[in-house]
C-alpha cells in the first residue's frame, strides 16, 4: 500500500504522482524507443497501427468518454483526414503542413457535425452522426476528380524537404511522436478548466450551465478537437495503408472505433490505448485460433464479427469500465493484498435526478 | 431599484400550456439578507428559482439584478452568464458531477474565474499551472469552511446524501457568488445535519457577506435563519414579512391547513366538544 504525503498543490497537478509512475512510464518509454531494434518488423507495423488507432481513440474518448457525446460516424473524420493528407502529399506539399491541414479540415467538419449535438442527445445524436458518416463515405466515392472514387487513391510516402520517411522504422517514430504529443495534449486539457467543463457537461448539463459553462461552445469545441485528432490519425493511417478507398471509412470502421473506446474503458486516457491494442491484436488472435477450431466454425464468414460482438456484450455486462477498469481492480487487489473484497468498486445506485429541468 | 436591493422581481408570470405556475409575483431581495420562499408543494417556488437562473423565461414580467457593472435586466441574459454575474444555485434533487471527485466538482465551480485559453491549457504553460494552483487555494478555503476535508478525494457516486448536499453548497460557494440560491437545503437531511445547515447559512450571510435566497419547507430552519419570508400558494404571492408575521398570516394558515369551516365539516359530531 502506498501513502502519498501531500505538502504542495503542485503534487495534485503533476503528471507523475509518485515514483511508481516515473519508473513504469520511463520503462514504457524506453521500450517504445527501442522497439524497432527489439521486435520483429511485422510486430513493429502492428505497434504503429496501435499508435495510429490510439490517436483516433483519444479523440473519440474526449468526445464520448469525457463529454458524453456519442458519435457513430467517427470514421468519416478519419476519412476526411486521410484523403486530405493523400491529396496534399501527392501534390508535393511537405508532410507536417499536410498533417496540420488534415487536422484543421477535420476539425472544421467536426464543428459542423457538432451543430446537431447542441440540440439532440443520446440515440438521436448517434443517428445524426451515423447519417453524416454515410454522407462522407458517399462523397468520397462520388467525388472522383479528387478522391479517385471507388478505384482508390494511392498515397506517396511522407516527405519533408527532400527527406522521405520511407522505412518502417522512420514512420514508426513519426507515429510515436504524434501519439505522445496527442496524449500529452489531452492529459493537459483534462487537468485544466476546459477538461473539467467537458466532464461537467457529461455528468449534468443543467448544473454545468448553472456553473457558467457555455454548453454550445464547449460541445462544439469537443467535437472539433475530437475530429482533429481523428483527422490526424487518418493522415497517419493514409501513409501506413498507402492506398485509400471509400469502404475503409464505412460504418464498420465507425463501430470499430466506438468498440475500441468502450472496451478500453470510457472516461480514461489509458482506455484509448488499451482499446487500440485490443482492436489490433484481436484479429491476429482470431487468425491464430482459426486453425485450431473445427472447419465449420474456423472457416465461417463473420467469425471476427461474432467474437467482437461477444466480447462487447461481455464487457457491457461484466466490466462496464472496460479494460482500464479491470486493470484498476487488479491493481487494487495487489495493493491491498490480502484485504481486497469483491464489493470494493461497487457504487451506490445514483439518486434520482430531477427530470423536470430537461 | 434602490441601492440596498440586489434582486428585484416585478410581475413575474409563467404559463406552461394551461397551467399558470407563477402568477404576477413581485418581490425584492435586499443586500445581505436571507430571503426565504415558502409554500405548499406546487406553489411555484422552484419555478421562481428557475426564472432567476434563466432555465425558464417568464411569460410576463422581468427581474432586475444589481450586477458587477450596474443594474441589468436578468431576464435578458443567456443562462450560462448567470454564474458570472455572481448568482450561484443548488438544486432540490442534487445535480453534482457524479463521476468526478469532490475536489473536481469544486474546481468546476471556479469555471467563471478561469483566465487561461485553450492553447495555454493544451501545453500546460506556467500561466495555466499558476491558475490551477490559485483555483485550488480558493477551493481549499471553501473545503475548510464547510469541513469537507475528509471527502476531498472521494467520488461523488460513493458519498451519502447528506454529504452530497454539503458538496453542492460548497460548489456554489466556489463560484464566489453575491447571491446564493438554495433550493430546499435541508430536504433529506437528519436533524443534526439540518442544524449544521442553519449554522452555515448564517455564517454565509454574516462572514462571507453573501445574500441568500432559499426555498425551504422546514419552518424551524426558516425561522432560525431568515430575515424575511415570502409565502406563495398556487403560483400567487400570499404574504411577505418576518418569519413570525408570515406564519401568523391568515392566508398562509389557510393555504397550509385549510379554513376552520373545512376542518369542522370533517369532524365527527360526538367529538366536537372533546376536541375544542
Amino acid at each position: 500500500m502506498r501513502f502519498i504525503f501531500k505538502t504542495d498543490y503542485n503534487q495534485d497537478i503533476q503528471l507523475a504522482k509518485h515514483g511508481g509512475h516515473v519508473f513504469w512510464y520511463s520503462l514504457l518509454g524506453l521500450f517504445l524507443l527501442a522497439a524497432p531494434w527489439v521486435i520483429e518488423e511485422y510486430w513493429l507495423a502492428q505497434l504503429t497501427f496501435v499508435l495510429i488507432y490510439a490517436v483516433v481513440g483519444l479523440g473519440l474518448m474526449l468526445l464520448a468518454g469525457f463529454t458524453g457525446l456519442f458519435s457513430l460516424g467517427h470514421a468519416a473524420f478519419l476519412g476526411v483526414g486521410a484523403y486530405t493528407q493523400a491529396v496534399m502529399v501527392n501534390a508535393g506539399l511537405p508532410f507536417p503542413l499536410a498533417l496540420a491541414c488534415a487536422g484543421l479540415l477535420s476539425a472544421a467538419v467536426g464543428m459542423v457535425v457538432g451543430l446537431p449535438a447542441l440540440r439532440v442527445k443520446g440515440i438521436y445524436l448517434g443517428m445524426a452522426t451515423l447519417a453524416f458518416g454515410f454522407i462522407v463515405e458517399e462523397a468520397l466515392a462520388r467525388w472522383e476528380s479528387v478522391t479517385g472514387g471507388n478505384s482508390g487513391l494511392s498515397v506517396n510516402p511522407p516527405a519533408l524537404f527532400g527527406w522521405e520517411l520511407e522505412s518502417t522504422n522512420e514512420f514508426y517514430f513519426l507515429c510515436l511522436v504524434v501519439a505522445v504529443g496527442a496524449t500529452l495534449a489531452i492529459v493537459n486539457l483534462m487537468r485544466s478548466s476546459t477538461g473539467r467543463a467537458f466532464v461537467a457537461i457529461r455528468d449534468s448539463e443543467i448544473s454545468a450551465q448553472s456553473m457558467g459553462i457555455h454548453l454550445a461552445r464547449y460541445k462544439t469545441l469537443s467535437f472539433a478537437l475530437s475530429a482533429a485528432l481523428a483527422g490526424i490519425g487518418g493522415a497517419l493511417y493514409a501513409h501506413k495503408i498507402q492506398f485509400l478507398s471509400p469502404e475503409q471509412f464505412s460504418i464498420i470502421q465507425s463501430i470499430d472505433l466506438l468498440l475500441m473506446v468502450v472496451i478500453g474503458g470510457l472516461g480514461s486516457i489509458h482506455g484509448a490505448f488499451l482499446g487500440a491494442i485490443f482492436l489490433i491484436v484481436m484479429p491476429q488472435l482470431i487468425a491464430l485460433g482459426k486453425d485450431h477450431l473445427p472447419d465449420a466454425i474456423g472457416q465461417a464468414a463473420g467469425l471476427q464479427g461474432t467474437v467482437y460482438g461477444l466480447v462487447l456484450i461481455a464487457f457491457v455486462l461484466f466490466e462496464p469500465m472496460g479494460l482500464y477498469g479491470r486493470w484498476l481492480k487488479v491493481r487494487a487487489y495487489f495493493q491491498l493484498f490480502p484485504f481486497y473484497r469483491r464489493g470494493l468498486f461497487k457504487r451506490q445506485k445514483t439518486f434520482q435526478k430531477s427530470d423536470r429541468l430537461k | 431599484m434602490t441601492d440596498d436591493i440586489l434582486l428585484s422581481a416585478r410581475n413575474l408570470s409563467v404559463r406552461f400550456g394551461g397551467v399558470l405556475a407563477v402568477n404576477n409575483v413581485s418581490f425584492d431581495v435586499k443586500k445581505g439578507e436571507v430571503f426565504t420562499l415558502i409554500g405548499p408543494n406546487g406553489a411555484g417556488k422552484t419555478t421562481v428559482f428557475n426564472l432567476i437562473s434563466r432555465i425558464y423565461t417568464p411569460t410576463t414580467g422581468h427581474i432586475d439584478y444589481a450586477g458587477p457593472h450596474g443594474t441589468l435586466r436578468l431576464t435578458e441574459q443567456p443562462p450560462h452568464r448567470i454564474a458570472g454575474l455572481g448568482i450561484a444555485r443548488t438544486f432540490q434533487n442534487i445535480e453534482l458531477f457524479e463521476h468526478a471527485t469532490v475536489l473536481q466538482n469544486l474546481l468546476i465551480g471556479r469555471h467563471t474565474h478561469r483566465r487561461t485559453g485553450l492553447w495555454s491549457e493544451i501545453f500546460f504553460t506556467g500561466k495555466t499551472r499558476a491558475a490551477e494552483i490559485e483555483a485550488r487555494a480558493k477551493v481549499e478555503q471553501v473545503i475548510d469552511f464547510l469541513n469537507l476535508q475528509h471527502h476531498r478525494e472521494s467520488m461523488i457516486a460513493g458519498l451519502p446524501y447528506g454529504v452530497r448536499k454539503v458538496v453542492e453548497l460548497a460548489r456554489a460557494l466556489c463560484t464566489e457568488p453575491k447571491l446564493l440560491l438554495l433550493d430546499e437545503p435541508s430536504s433529506g437531511l437528519n436533524v443534526e445535519e439540518t442544524e449544521d445547515m442553519a449554522f452555515w447559512i448564517t455564517d454565509i450571510k454574516n462572514e462571507l457577506g453573501i445574500t441568500v435566497l432559499m426555498v425551504e419547507h422546514d419552518m424551524t430552519l426558516v425561522s432560525k435563519v431568515s430575515d424575511r419570508v415570502l409565502a406563495m400558494s398556487m403560483g400567487e404571492e400570499l404574504a411577505t414579512g418576518t418569519p413570525a408575521e408570515v406564519q401568523n398570516h391568515p392566508g398562509v394558515i389557510e393555504a397550509y391547513l385549510g379554513t376552520v369551516d373545512d376542518v369542522s365539516s370533517l369532524r365527527r359530531e360526538n367529538h366536537v366538544g372533546a376536541s375544542t
